[in-house]
Parts: C-alpha cells; structure tokens; sequence
C-alpha cells in the first residue's frame, strides 16, 4: 500500500493529543486482548476432569480400543479422555511447552527424559516391573513381496544395487532405532566400533532417499522406491495387515524397540489407574493385535509364534543407553551419522 | 499473503488520489493496524530472530556456514530461482488466455487455478509423489531428484503470477492497443511496448510472493524430495531436521537467512515494480 500513503495534514494545535492518544489506545487494546487469549490457553491444564492422553502416532489404532476398555472396568468407569497423536518428538516439545497432558506414550527414550528434566513427568516414571516401557518391537526389513533380492542378513543390504530406505535420522528420532540396530548388529557379529562405523557409511551408500519420517520411508518404499525399508515390526504388521504387498524379515542380530509411557506430576489418580490397566493381560493383548511385542511375559508367551525372538537381539543399552548414543551418534553438529552425512554429501556434490 | 493484496499494490501505483480519510478515524486504524501487524506479525519474527542468537554469534556463524545448511539454501534458492522465472512466464500467459481469450472451459480452469491455494500442501505432495513416483501412470520417474523439488513448487507458487496480472489486464485500456495498431505496430511490438509495461508490476508483485513463497515451503517438498541432505533437501527441510535434533538455535539462525533473502526480494522486486511504473507513467 505504500503508493497509496496518504500525506496526512498536521491537525491544528490543541487538537493533536487526541488522535495521538487513540493510536496509543487502540494499540493497547489490542495487545490487551492477545494477552487476554494467551492467558486463557495457559489456565486450560485443569482440562475439564478429562484425562489427556498424548502419544506418538503409530499406537493410535490401538488406544482406539484400549480407552473403551479400559471405561468397561471398575477403575475406569466414567472416564473420558482427550487424545493426541503425533510425531513423538513433536508431542514431547509439545507437553514440555505446556500442552495439558496426564499420560504420555513416545516411541523412545530421550523424549521422555526431555519431560523428566522440564519436571513434568516424575524421575522415577521407570521404577516399575516393565522399566516405564509398555510395549516392544524389533528392528526389521521391510522387502518386495516374496524377497526377490534374497535380503536376510545386514550384509545383504550392502550387495550391490541394492537399495535401503531409511528415515532422515535428524528428522525422525524413530530413524535412530534402525541405525543403531544396524551399528549394534556389527558389534554382534564381532566387529570393532571402528569396523561398525565404516558398516554404517557403506549402508548410507545405498541409501537413495531419507524421508522425514517412519510413515513418510514407507510410502516411499510402497510407491516403489528401493529394495528394503528399515522400519519396526509392528508397522511391517501393519502395513500388512492395510494390504500392502510386502513381507518382512527379523535379522539375526537386531535391536528390540522399547516404548516409554509415564503419569505427569498432577496426573489425576484415574490416569494412573489408566496406565496400570494397560500392563494388565487384556490391554496387553490388544497391543500384540495391534503387532506391538507384550511387556508382560505371560502374554508375550501366548503370542510367541507371532513374535519370534531373533537369536542376537540385544537392547539400547547394550550400546550405552540413549543418552550416550544421542551425543554420539546424533548430535546434529559432531555426531558420527552427521559426519558420514557431510562426507557422502560433499563427495557427491 | 495473498496475490489480490500484491494485486492492489501493483494497480494502486495507478490510482494515487485516493480521497483523505478523516483525521481520527485514520488514527484510530492505524493504531489498530499497527497493533494487529506487531502482534500476529512483527512479534513471532523477532522472536525468531532473538531465538537465532540465544546462544552467541559464533554459534550463528557456525549454524549458517555448515555444509550441510549451505548446500539446502543454495538448492533452495536456484530451485525458487527457476520457479519464479517458469511461472512468471507461465503465469502471464495463463491470465492472457483467462481475460483475452475466448476458450471452452474458460470459467473451469479460471476456478482451477486457486486450487493449489486450497490443497493442504502436504497432500499436494502425496498426490505428486504418485504421479511422478516409480509407479506411475505417465512412466517418468523424477521422484526423489532435484527436478522433484522444481515440480512441486511450480505446482503451489502458480496461482500469484496468475492472479497478481489477471485484474490488471482487465482493467487495461485496449484503446491504446488499438491506437498502436492503426498506427502499423506490428502485434509484438504493441505487446512489447504497450501491454507489457503495463504488466510487469504486476509480473514482479506475483513474483516475489511466489519466490518468497517457495523459499519457505515445506510440506509438498518433504514427501516429494526424499531429504536426501546435500542432494535434494531444501532449507525448510533442513531447518525440521535441526528442530527435530534439537538443535532450535541452529534452526532459527537457518531461518534467519531465510527470511532476510525473502525480505531482499520482496524490497529489490517493489523497487523494480516502482521504477516500472515510473516509465510506464
């Protein structure tokens, strides 16, 4: 609009405070009322005596059934929940920016630790039976419909023309479960951490795409991009069961997913009850429907043909546990992935 | 950010005598207007801003001269580059057609145009991804490579052009044209010398919305572009990744850089538009 500034005429003395202390008002009114709204968004955490679940995306069909279950039992009876689902990381910022929330699900680790250190969630959130986990899974491949490349092994992705699609590791924490099965299945096999490093770098060779996330590697893989997709069982499950023509394979040596869930400080004692529920046989099994490994033995015995445990399965902590591996691994300006990054972007360029 | 605000820029460049409004009544709007634009506008961008250097200006210097954030702003800007330039062309052509011609379909495709506008631009993504995907119907396979990144933000950058020179060719004078004609100007050179001077604020208004626009665009680029760093990840990719890494300072500072290109473009192309119309009086 700045051709059409008009140039205003000085207004006669006496009568120029007036306009002046209008601008002022209409400004502070303005501002007033932003910070009116601002206020009303942060007085909200009462949540109306609903109980706020937030949790990253992929268990969303499964709480479809675990909350009307839960509202059948003489705990539950009358609750009512909000739900969120979302990209882990996203919904961890989230609730540490004060999104109400009275149980959180991530699908690793250190998103629960953020909330752990911002004092929402209580630091002995694992101080039960299950470690704070409620459900597992493993690291596997994603392959064409009956195998065509013959992939069962990690050095099978390394063969020549093959291709592996895997999450952008910056961008989707998920990602950083299937590189460090990748790193700690050489570690298995006997491998130096010198030797696992240079496994890791050969394997970003073959890697023609890194998406943004686990759902957006497996659109890209079912719309025909590359060989095998590195993504966790459960989705593999999942994907077949949408139809999908694929079929998966469980590595010898693989990492076993582990899924944090907590109560928040000022969870109500029906979310804590809510929580207890779903380590029970009942909720335990709408999660193995749902292709996610039971926690509780009993359970997970019942469903063992569905689950078969690979020989080398080996945990996060195996590796040092998530804190050392972030900084190691992940640490976007120094990590060892950010430097084999640059040093096959650079050579490329 | 919308072409009909571009659009009213360019045309006011004609209409300067604009009846004053009385003292008190432009007062109190413009102490609203300056409320309103610090608040949903001038805040969040100097939060931006303030993030970016939270920590010290090292740590600035060393977020933005990473190689990997380099290469992303470098394909960010030659991929915008070569947008603005296509759909610039493309654009106008596509606005003559609409006010000039007289074609079957006319009205359709005058609605079909917004629709990149209306389209979640995530899903904008998805449905390139299909149709330039391995399995496609038209047998091209470009999904995941750099001509990737130039489709999609072809597709959501079209409607500015279109819409910014629309309603100045409508309201363009054909007299004058036709006074050309008689005169034993040859088509061309009536465009040229006629049509074009008239247009070109309004090309440049367009423009800029539409490189600013592809500077910033995310979601039809993050399905598309497979984020490949050093290859096919833009800026706006770049820069989730780093919030995703937690790494936020980086990702302001990136941000940062983003938003003084847009802000140089959106300036050199307004002092463009303004001498244009300076000639074109």
């Amino acid at each position: 609009m700045n051709a059409a500034n008009p140039r205003q005429q000085r207004p006669a003395r006496g009568a120029s405070r007036r306009p002046r202390a209008r601008f002022a008002l209409a400004a502070l009114l303005a501002l007033a009322l932003a910070g009116a709204v601002a206020a009303c968004g942060a007085s909200t955490s009462a949540n109306g005596g609903k109980i706020a679940l937030v949790a990253y995306s992929t268990p969303e069909k499964a709480y479809d059934a675990l909350i009307p279950a839960f509202q059948k039992t003489p705990e539950g009876k009358g609750a009512s929940f909000t739900t969120s689902f979302g990209a882990s990381g996203d919904q961890s910022r989230a609730v540490e920016a004060g999104q109400p929330a009275d149980v959180v699900e991530f699908s690793l680790e250190p998103d629960m630790q953020r909330l752990v250190d911002a004092g929402i969630v209580p630091a002995d959130w694992n101080q039960n039976r299950y470690h704070g986990f409620v459900t597992d899974s493993v690291v596997t491949f994603i392959v064409r419909k009956g195998n065509p490349k013959g992939i069962h092994t990690w050095d099978d992705l390394v063969k020549p023309g093959v291709e592996v699609i895997v999450p952008n590791p910056f961008q989707s924490g998920g990602a950083r479960w299937d590189i460090m099965a990748a790193y700690g299945a050489q570690l298995n096999e006997g491998k130096s951490p010198a030797q696992a490093q240079a496994y890791l770098k050969e394997l970003f060779q073959h890697v023609p795409v890194q998406p943004a996330s686990a759902n957006d590697a497996l659109s890209a893989f079912t719309n025909g991009k590359g060989d095998v997709l590195l993504d966790y069982e459960n989705d593999a499950l999942e994907a077949q069961a949408a139809g999908a023509s694929v079929d998966y394979v469980i590595p010898d040596d693989t990492i076993k997913i582990e899924n944090p869930i907590a109560t928040t400080k000022d969870a109500p004692q029906q979310a804590k009850d809510f929580v207890k529920f779903l380590y029970t046989p009942e909720a335990q099994q709408i999660f193995a429907d749902q292709g996610y490994r039971p926690v509780v033995p009993s359970v997970f015995q019942r469903n063992a043909d569905r689950f078969p445990t690979p020989p080398g399965l080996f945990t996060i902590d195996d590796l040092g546990g998530w804190d050392k591996v972030s900084t190691e691994f992940f640490d976007p300006e120094n990590g060892i992935v950010a430097g084999i990054e640059r040093d096959l972007g650079v050579a490329t360029q | 950010m919308t072409p009909p605000g571009a659009t009213a820029e360019a045309a006011a460049g004609t209409g300067r005598a604009i009846a004053l409004p009385r003292p008190r009544a432009a007062t109190l709007g413009r102490g609203i207007v300056a409320g309103y634009l610090g608040l949903v506008v001038l805040i969040p961008l100097a939060a931006v801003v303030a993030r970016s250097t939270a920590g010290d200006w090292s740590e600035f210097a060393a977020a933005i001269t990473n190689q990997q954030a380099v290469a992303a702003l470098k394909l960010t800007l030659a991929a915008s580059l070569i947008v603005v330039l296509v759909n610039a062309l493309a654009g106008t052509a596509i606005a003559w057609v609409l006010v000039r011609d007289e074609v079957p379909g006319k009205r359709l495709v005058n609605t079909v145009i917004d629709l990149p506008f209306a389209l979640p631009t995530i899903v904008a993504g998805l449905t390139l991804l299909a149709l330039y995907g391995g399995h496609n119907p038209l047998g091209v396979d470009v999904a995941y490579t750099r001509t990737s990144v130039v489709l999609a933000l072809l597709f959501v950058t079209l409607p500015f052009v279109v819409r910014a020179v629309q309603p100045v060719l409508l309201e363009l004078d054909r007299e004058m044209e036709e006074a050309a004609a008689s005169l034993g100007a040859s088509p061309l050179a009536t465009f040229r010398r006629i049509v074009l001077p008239s247009l070109w604020p309004a090309i440049l208004a367009g423009g800029a919305l539409a490189f600013a626009r592809s500077v910033g665009e995310f979601g039809s680029v993050v399905l598309l572009s497979g984020s490949q760093p050093f290859k096919t990840e833009v800026a706006s990719v770049f820069i989730y990744g780093q919030v995703e890494s937690g790494n936020t300072t980086g990702a302001a500072a990136v941000s940062v850089v983003l938003l003084a290109i847009s802000l140089l473009i959106l300036v050199g192309f307004s002092l463009l538009a303004r001498r244009s119309l300076r000639h074109a009086g």
